[in-house]
């Protein structure tokens, strides 16, 4: 769908990236039409995150005040970690014993309010700093297709790889693994990013995959 | 050019901007456009990025953001705003161009981006900007139309949300003539250039600017053109941006049904 092309919705509501005007829905955005439940939505081809409450992100420190830390969160809006929503007990002013700029973490998206200021928490079992290894950005609208049918995809790359790997909603990625998997690794990221709309994508990473990590095959 | 430079300079003696036949300079008839292409994607940097050549003009438009919108006193805490710059590379034109902004890319930069801020919905990305810039490689006349048209593609490709593309092109009088899609001898030595942008499937005009006189009839002749113009240019921005996701053998229609079932 191309922005302003009148969108077909049967007997489904116009969902996410339409418009109504006069009673007639029209796409906002470049992106796929796809029906899900009572709509019918556009699936963007490009864009940037918008934050999302709830949403589980990886971010990466930019910047921190004697109990904040500012988070790189691949959108136009930086994300807030406070040092009360950090799993440590963080002294007032100790923020960087903790983490450091540059450091990734996975967080989670606390809220966002009108003007889209954005606070992150870490405190839940599955939230935390990453140690070592390497992030990667995609766009984020192209997420669904690195992890793939009910985790196809993200499982394949790492079998073969070896690696380990978290893919945050915001489209970073989390490699982390021996530096030679992690390069090839990346680099079938940029290969999903690039061929994310085409058919047989799955069938042209395996081999890929198959080509770089023969050791891996079983 | 300036006005000065455009009365210093004569049409050569016994050339006619339209002949007996009713044929231009370049050949077209009064209410042809010149030869256009639209390409969607070209820059990897950028967010979003479009190619358009409208006959001899070269236009190259970039697209980043929606992002943090620097400096931070312009930035609105209800929408996004829209950073237009229009700019012409000095080797655009015959006579170096002096680089930099001058009044003329100001005023240009201005009704390009007030436009574009029309047709995209501004209120989903508060306190940000969204910053168009618009290259001119080569002009020829009308590259503020061929800059709009690039930019409306460019920020469609960006995947910012939007009302509609906006095509633009102009219209003008030639030898007592109303004609579409003036170049660069017509609009020299021409009576009017009527620049305008339009949204075919609403009828809404998006910018309209008039150098020169026309007759109220005769200004209508020229909307009319124009319209019938832009009607066209639509028609290559859609397929520009349809063409940008259709390679490598799957089209975009083909994966819709891949992309029903594959969220994670």
């Amino acid at each position: 769908m191309i922005p302003g092309q009148p969108v077909d919705t049967g007997s489904r509501r116009p969902g996410f990236g339409t418009y109504r005007k006069e009673g007639k829905a029209y796409s906002t955005t470049l992106g796929l039409r796809i029906s899900k439940g009572n709509y019918v939505d556009i699936l963007p081809l490009s864009g940037k995150y918008v934050p999302f409450s709830g949403d589980d992100v990886i971010g990466t420190v930019t910047d921190m005040t004697s109990s904040n830390w500012l988070m790189d969160i691949n959108s136009p809006y930086p994300g807030v970690l406070h040092a009360s929503e950090s799993p440590w007990r963080v002294e007032f002013g100790a923020t960087a014993k903790y983490l450091e700029l540059g450091d990734n973490v996975t967080a989670r998206i606390l809220s966002v309010d009108d003007s889209k200021h954005v606070q992150l928490t870490m405190r839940d079992q599955s939230l935390r700093k990453l140690r070592g290894g390497h992030v990667v950005s995609i766009p984020y609208a192209k997420v669904p297709r690195v992890i793939g049918k009910s985790g196809s995809m993200i499982d394949m790359l790492k079998r073969y790889s070896g690696c380990k790997m978290l893919v945050g909603k915001n489209g970073k990625i989390w490699l982390d693994g021996e530096v030679e998997n992690i390069v090839a690794l990346a680099k079938a990221i940029r290969m999903i990013d690039e061929g994310a709309h085409t058919h047989g994508l799955t069938d042209r990473v395996r081999d890929y995959l198959e080509k770089t990590f023969p050791a891996a095959n079983e | 050019m300036s006005y000065g430079d455009l009365m210093s300079m004569d049409l050569p003696e016994g050339l006619k901007l339209i002949d007996e036949e009713g044929k231009r300079l370049d050949g077209r008839r009064a209410d042809e456009l010149r030869p256009i292409k639209i390409e969607a994607g070209v820059l990897r940097r950028a967010d979003g990025s479009a190619y358009v050549e409208m006959g001899k003009n070269k236009i190259l438009a970039a697209v980043y953001g929606p992002r943090e919108c620097h400096p931070r006193h312009l930035q609105d805490p209800t929408r996004a705003i829209v950073q237009c710059h229009y700019n012409m590379l000095s080797f655009s034109v015959d006579d170096r161009k002096r680089p930099g902004p001058d009044r003329r890319s100001v005023e240009i930069s201005k009704i390009v981006g007030e436009a574009l801020e029309y047709s995209i919905f501004l209120e989903q990305f508060p306190r940000t900007s969204i910053d168009v810039y618009i290259a001119v490689l080569q002009a020829n006349a009308g590259t503020r139309c061929a800059g709009l048209t690039a930019a409306s593609v460019a920020v469609a490709d960006a995947g910012i949300p939007m009302r509609d593309l906006i095509p633009a092109c102009a219209a003008g009088k030639v030898a007592d003539t109303v004609v579409l899609d003036l170049n660069k001898e017509e609009d020299n030595f021409g009576d009017a250039d009527v620049p305008l942008a339009y949204i075919p499937r609403t009828g809404e005009i998006l910018l309209l600017q008039m150098d020169g006189h026309l007759t109220q009839a005769e200004f209508d002749r020229a909307i009319e053109l124009a319209k019938g113009g832009c009607t066209t240019i639509y028609g290559l921005q859609q397929d520009a941006l349809r063409r940008r996701y259709a390679f490598a053998g799957g089209d975009a229609q083909e994966s819709e049904q891949e992309a029903g079932g594959n969220e994670a």
